[in-house]
This record gives C-alpha cells, structure tokens and sequence, in this order.
C-alpha cells in the first residue's frame, strides 16, 4: 500500500481517477462535479443567521437555496480526503505563508491573509457570474463538451495568466 | 437510470461526502492544493493543473457520452453566454491568480493544514459570492444574458454526432500533452 503514503502521484493518475470518478457521479447521484454553489450557499446560510428567513425570498437564493446538499457534503469531503491523504505522506503542516509567496512579498501572514481575502473575493464573486469554477466549468462541464464551459475556463486561464505574471513578474 | 437513488436525500448526502472524500485525496495526492503548484501553472513552468485537467476531461468525456449512449446517464451541461461566461471567467481568472487557489483546490489546501486558505481564502469566497447574490437582481437581465448561447453543447451547436466531436477533442488533448512532455514541461 505504499501509493497511499506516497507524497505525489502523477497528475495523469489523479487526472484519470478524477475522470472515472466523475462517470460515478453521473451515474449514481446525477450531477457534474462542481464546488462553487456551495459557497453560495453557505453565504447564504451565514446572512440567515443575522437577517433571518427574509434572506431566502432574494432572487438568487431562490434559484441556489441556502441549505446543505450533495455538493455542499462535496466540499466537506475535498477538506476529509486532503486531511486523510496528506497525514497517510506525513505532508500535513500548519502554515500561513506559501513559500513562493513568501520568497517574493516576505514571510508575514497578515499581508498573505488580506490578499488571500481579496483574492477570495474576486474569485467567488467571479465564479457565480460565470456560473461554475475551475471544477464544474473546468473539468466537468469541458467533458460534457458545453459551450459556455470551454469559453469560462480559458478564460480563467487567460485572466489568471495575465494577473499572476503582474503580481509576480511586475510587483513581485 | 438510477432514479431512486438520485431522489433519495440521505443517500445523496452520504455520495457527495463520498465523492468529495475522494476527489480531495486526489487533489492533494496530485499537488494542486499547494498555492506553489497553482501559481507555477499560471506562471507557465509547472503545467500539473492544466495536466490533471485535461486527463480527467479527456477520460470523463469517454465514459460519460458512453454511459449516455447507454441509458445510463444523462448530461447536464451548464447554460451560458459571452455576458456570463467570459466576463465571469475573467474576473475569476483575477481572484484565481491573487488567492493562488480554486473553490475546490482551496478545500483541499485546508484539508492540508494552510491557514491562509482557511482565515483567508475561505472568508473572501463567501462573501464574494454573497456580493455576486446581492447583485443578481441588477445583473441578469443585463450583462448575463448578452450573447447567449442558443445550443448548451458543441455535438448540438454543429449538429453532428456527439462522437464526431468527442474523439477529436479526445486526440487533440492528448497530443497537447504529448507535446508539453516532449518540450520537457
């Protein structure tokens, strides 16, 4: 069983395994894997707790209702299996600071925190305009040959290239 | 298909947690909940995430048109247009390069112990996608709905077989990453 433990599989493995597992999805529970309305979902579920039920006459609540569902377990179960997998290879650390960021911005968290916020920011709020996320735009929806899938994802590309060349080839 | 399967609530829960249990072991297994790997991809040295991007598109558009052709599957392609799609996807591509994660890669970053995923990453992406849910109201009948696509795929937007697309999008990919391992990348 030394696959388990080991540090890093081919991404051509993880990539296959991740195909294959999206056939079971489709199968036994009929859904795309995705991550992103989940997000929303748990936005909504926080603005409830201080706004009570009021929250869930808003347009878009109604279309992605604040509660927990098959995609919302997905997502606690990414967290599970990256937990399970990284203590199997000894890989699980606390840490702030990436080091590619660290070599670049330096080693303090709080600067790393609030971009990661800012960041965070852009990216939820860009994912649910575009209506999915490098998972259910980037993988599922380019093997179901969808049109706005294939045009959202290099379009990720494209802004995300571009970005992180300015922060770390002109700030950086 | 497995329709009372699909209908029934408490086993779906357990699927998704089941499924995710597994998607998140091979992310971190495949490197991509590291912020280094995901911006080293963006950078243009490190090609690991658009590999396991492509294998697993590659490898799930296989079986899933054939699970289709079997009757055992249906697909549920999202709808789109140039307003949604491209706009969105750029200012995702921003908040992809500024965080260094993706909503999925960010859960597996936190299943890996990163507290700038966690206190950070995570927080940002909730309430972004609140703002985006505050916004919805003003936004879809705007810039959303410009330049929406008529056909969800490309089998029904050049109205042929959806093999006659599947195995070319299928040989493309993998001369693409043929072409980035004999480059060396």
């Amino acid at each position: 069983m030394d696959w388990l433990t080991m540090g890093r599989w081919s991404p051509y493995a993880v990539g296959i395994g991740i195909g294959i597992l999206s056939w079971l999805t489709f199968v036994l529970s009929d859904k795309p894997i995705g991550c992103s309305a989940a997000f929303a979902r748990t936005s909504g579920m926080i603005e409830r707790l201080f706004r009570g039920n009021k929250v869930l006459q808003k347009a878009y609540y109604r279309e992605f209702p604040p509660r927990v569902d098959w995609e919302w377990m997905l997502v606690v179960g990414i967290i599970l299996g990256s937990f399970t997998s990284a203590k199997l290879s000894g890989q699980f650390k606390l840490d702030w600071v990436p080091s590619l960021w660290a070599a670049s911005f330096g080693p303090q968290p709080v600067t790393r925190v609030v971009v990661a916020l800012l960041g965070g920011v852009l990216l939820g709020f860009g994912a649910r305009w575009a209506g999915g996320c490098t998972s259910g735009h980037g993988i599922s929806g380019t093997l179901q040959l969808a049109v706005s899938s294939w045009l959202a994802a290099i379009c990720f590309f494209i802004g995300g290239i571009a970005a992180a060349f300015f922060i770390f080839r002109v700030l950086g | 298909m497995l329709t009372k399967l699909h209908t029934n609530k408490g086993s779906q829960l357990v699927l998704g947690l089941a499924t995710g249990f597994v998607f998140g072991f091979l992310l971190e297994k495949g490197g991509v909940a590291r912020y280094d790997v995901i911006i080293g991809q963006l950078l243009l040295y490190d090609f690991t995430v658009l590999k396991i991007m492509l294998s697993a598109a590659a490898t799930g558009m296989l079986g899933v048109y054939l699970l289709r052709g079997l009757g055992l599957a249906q697909l549920h392609p999202k709808p789109g247009s140039w307003g949604a799609s491209a706009v969105g996807g750029l200012i995702f591509g921003l908040g992809f390069a500024t965080l260094g994660y993706c909503p999925g890669t960010i859960s597996a970053a936190v299943g890996q112990g990163w507290l700038d995923a966690l206190v950070g990453g995570l927080a940002g992406i909730i309430l972004g996608a609140g703002i985006f849910a505050a916004l919805y109201p003003r936004l879809k009948p705007g810039i959303l709905s410009k330049g929406e696509f008529k056909n969800r795929t490309y089998p029904e937007l050049f109205k042929v077989n959806p093999w006659a697309v599947v195995i070319p999008a299928v040989a493309i990919i993998a001369a693409f990453l043929y072409w980035l391992e004999s480059r060396g990348l």
